[in-house]
């Protein structure tokens, strides 16, 4: 018997925009249980189920999904976790709409099931209850591995390969865990707590964690290589990216990295009570169209700024950021100028930022990311007041340690060239991961790609 | 964590630590740096490795006193520890037999020419070394600069001490001296002495190499906070520097970024001085 069709997801209960923009709390608020079992009995349990191909981690999504519709939330929960070991965290910042959100059968014609809403709940539920397990570990296999950089790619690999019984260490050069997660996603989309949560698993299965250790610096690739039998290295694409234009070296100019950093890890809202400051501003604008861009202006406003403004050169459609990342930020009143692109930024006297020179674009051909290209138009160039510019336009690898392992051989935008099949690098027993490979991506194919790197490290140490 | 194996005073506000840090102790080189967090909710702030002793495991740093976070660091005696400690950071000193060569340290900046000078002495270098403090009692380490180097001028602002007048008038009787060859000059200190340094060697085309101390965050390349101009170029001084060529350095630019913060600070260090009742004037 066909099921009955309910067109519109369960929403989720959100922050009230007008109040939000006063704290740095979680806005989407989370499913109850009531929510999550009406929203699991909208799935069609399709017998292809389409939504599995699209999650690069392949969970089993419409068992994970009866599961909830029974009431069975912690067999739903283990059942995420067969594949994915950070479900709080996918659930909250996957790009769901381009993933397996994307493939569901229901979203043809009405709205997909909320998969990322459910498997957050689920996470958050095993949570609350204290139901989340540690994985069993394997009998010591008395084999040694580094994994380099703890951003999702590397905490994948360290959590799978300690499961199998490798003793694992892991080397992180900031002071604390989590790669973008703890210094680039704000506590507002992701609280730290639940990355300290699903982190902590790691430590309980034996991975030795070694912080403030910079590989390239406080030691190399092929020095480790003398102490472990095989290496990962996950050490993402931390190197922002500046346009070259004018007055990118005022005072109040960032990168969105420095800003992040100094937000989320540093926690400069709390300052003075925490010591890392921001300065306050009235006229923040930010420049690009992704994640990056949309979490900086969404803590420019949270801090106080009156005008917060996104200048991103395309229009809404090519913006990467997460669709519902965008309508948060319209919500909270953030200012969008688009097809609209910075020249020039001028300064005053003493050197601090007070106004920026934008030129207004078209769009012509589609480019080789397949996005029409952005073109100038001519003597569109205005001004607008600001005392803050932030920097969003991406960022690329890191050569701390590239340029310091040689024998490790790079793509030619700069990146590890790897096996994609094993995440294999030209050099024997070394393996890489996630966004130092593919250029920034997302956390569930960092992960992907450390659960693939992971497999291949096993074999490779039999 | 990182334990202070010893603590001790080097001149008014001027201390000395010594941490158990056996990974940096390793690997660094004169020139290199660490960057430091005290505790949970403490900044990370950079402070140059003025000695290593790698068998021992041991690093030692020495810093001035001149807000919050130095303030705290400085209340710290042996056996207490900070949170974190990483490096070493930054491209090392270039040191080479370059002939002769004069080593200026302005203020706290003597602590960090300290290991270039003893580096270019051990590669066969003529040293001559130029430190300059305020007065005779914030002069530090005029011990360890005499045997680094086979000469040493001590200057001082007001006079009380050594020669009377700033470490460029010492450096431009030695570059006016026709029978004394200078090959190559390196400064560290504050950045109004840096930029006279530059002055002074610029019209001899005299290599001249100053460490150059921009506000950073990570360290390691990733947030761009320690942006300087050299030669027309932006740089990230945490890993293209600290050391560049004082010839194309924009100084201006360095002094105005430095003081991005200066609100904050002031606030950060009145709150600190409140809660620990310390009456010692901010320099
Ligand atoms: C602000 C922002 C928001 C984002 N939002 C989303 C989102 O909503 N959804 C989504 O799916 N994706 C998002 N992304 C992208 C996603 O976060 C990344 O694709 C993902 O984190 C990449 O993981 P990774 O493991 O490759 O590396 P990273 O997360 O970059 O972690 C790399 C780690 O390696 C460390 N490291 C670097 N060099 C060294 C070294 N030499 N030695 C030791 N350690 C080193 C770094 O300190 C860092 O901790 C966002 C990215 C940013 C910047
Ligand atoms: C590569 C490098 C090496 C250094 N080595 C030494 C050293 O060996 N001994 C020493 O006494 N000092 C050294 N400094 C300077 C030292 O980092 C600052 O004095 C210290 O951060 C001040 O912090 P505060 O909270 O005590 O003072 P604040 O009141 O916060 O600041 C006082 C001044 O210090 C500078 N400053 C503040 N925060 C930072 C930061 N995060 N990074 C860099 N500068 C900052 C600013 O110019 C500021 O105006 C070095 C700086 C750099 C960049
Ligand atoms: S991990 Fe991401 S892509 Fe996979 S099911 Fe969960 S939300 Fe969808
Ligand atoms: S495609 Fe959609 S409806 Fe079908 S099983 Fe997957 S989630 Fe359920
Ligand atoms: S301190 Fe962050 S890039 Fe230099």
């Amino acid at each position: 018997m066909a099921k009955k069709i309910i067109p519109y997801a369960v929403p989720m209960p959100e922050q009230d925009p007008k109040e939000r923009i006063h704290n740095f709390n979680e806005v989407p608020l989370g499913y109850s249980p009531e929510m999550a079992i009406a929203e699991a009995n909208r799935c069609l349990q399709c017998k292809k189920a389409p939504c599995i191909a699209g999650c690069p981690v392949a969970i089993d999504i419409p068992a994970f999904i009866n599961l909830i519709a029974q009431g069975d939330f912690i067999a739903a929960y283990r059942k995420v976790m067969e594949k994915n070991v950070l479900p709080a965290i996918c659930g909250r910042v996957c790009p769901q709409e381009d993933q397996c959100q994307k493939m569901c059968v229901m979203g043809v014609k009405n709205e997909p099931i909320a998969i990322g809403r459910l498997e957050r709940f689920v996470a958050d539920y095993a949570m609350q209850v204290g139901k989340t397990e540690v994985p069993q570990r394997l009998r010591s296999t008395g084999k040694r591995v580094a994994v380099i950089g703890s951003g999702p790619s590397g905490l994948t690999v360290a959590g799978d390969l300690a499961k199998m019984g490798h003793s694992v260490t892991l080397f992180e050069a900031l002071h604390a865990t989590g790669g973008v997660l703890v210094y680039g996603i704000p506590e507002f989309r992701l609280p730290k707590d639940i990355l300290k949560k699903e982190t902590e698993v790691l430590a309980k299965l034996g991975v030795e964690i070694q912080t403030d250790y910079v590989i390239g610096i406080t030691e190399m690739v092929d020095e480790l290589l003398d102490r472990y039998q095989a290496i990962f290295i996950g050490t993402g694409a931390g190197l922002p990216y500046f346009m070259n234009i004018p007055g990118e070296n005022l005072n109040g100019v960032y990168s969105a990295n420095e800003f992040l950093t100094r937000n989320n890890l540093m926690r400069a809202y709390l300052f003075p009570q925490w010591d890392t400051p921001i300065k306050p501003s009235r006229n923040v604008a930010v420049i690009g169209g992704g994640n990056t861009a949309m979490d900086a202006v969404r803590i420019a406003k949270r801090l106080g700024a009156e005008n917060a403004y996104l200048i991103y050169r395309r229009s809404r459609a090519e913006m990467p950021a997460r669709d519902e990342e965008i309508h948060h930020a319209q919500e909270e009143g953030i200012i969008f100028h688009l097809l609209e692109n910075p020249i020039r930024i001028i300064g005053d006297e003493k050197g601090w930022v007070k106004e920026i020179e934008l030129i207004r674009m078209e769009l012509g051909e589609p480019d080789e990311s397949g996005r029409r290209r952005p073109i100038p138009i001519k003597g569109s160039e205005h001004t607008l007041k600001v005392d803050t510019v932030i920097m969003a336009i991406g960022q690329g690898p890191n050569p701390l340690l590239l340029s310091t392992t040689p024998g490790l051989k790079l793509n030619k935008r700069g990146y590890i060239q790897v096996d994609p099949q094993t995440g294999a690098t030209s050099k024997k027993g070394v393996f890489a991961g996630g966004d130092i490979v593919t250029g920034s991506a997302t956390v569930i194919l960092a992960m992907g790609a450390g659960r693939t790197a992971a497999k291949a490290m096993h074999e490779f140490l039999k | 964590m990182f334990k202070i194996l010893k603590h001790a005073i080097l001149g008014p506000q001027v201390k000395q630590l010594v941490f158990e840090a056996p990974a940096v102790a390793r690997k660094r080189k004169p020139g290199q740096f660490v960057i430091l967090r005290i505790n949970e909710s403490g900044e990370r702030f950079p402070l140059t490795i003025a000695d290593a002793d790698p068998k021992a495991g041991t690093i030692t740093i020495i810093f001035q006193e001149v807000g919050k976070s130095t303030f705290q660091l400085g209340t710290l005696k042996a056996g207490d520890a900070v949170l974190d400690i990483v490096g070493p950071l930054g491209k090392p000193t270039e040191i080479e037999k370059f002939g002769h060569v004069i080593c200026m340290g302005g203020g706290v900046g003597v602590a960090e020419i300290y290991p270039v000078a003893m580096a270019l002495r051990e590669a066969g270098n003529e040293v001559t070394a130029i430190i300059g403090a305020r007065s005779k009692d914030l002069v530090i380490l005029e011990e360890q600069m005499r045997r680094a180097s086979h000469k040493l001028w001590v200057t001082t602002d007001d006079g009380s001490y050594g020669y009377h007048g700033l470490v460029t008038d010492p450096l431009k009787e030695i570059l006016n001296d026709t029978n004394k060859k200078v090959d190559r000059v390196f400064c560290i200190g504050p950045v109004p002495m840096m930029r006279a340094v530059a002055e002074a060697t610029r019209p001899y085309g005299i290599p001249t190499i100053v460490s150059l101390n921009p506000i950073m965050v990570d360290g390691t390349g990733m947030c761009g906070a320690c942006r300087v101009e050299v030669g027309g170029e932006t740089k990230f001084a945490c890993v293209d520097g600290p050391d560049f060529d004082a010839h194309q350095v924009n100084f201006d630019l360095l002094m105005k970024r430095l003081t991005i913060y200066k609100d904050q600070e002031k606030l950060s260090w009145e709150l600190w001085k409140q809660q620990h009742g310390k009456c010692t004037k901010k320099s």
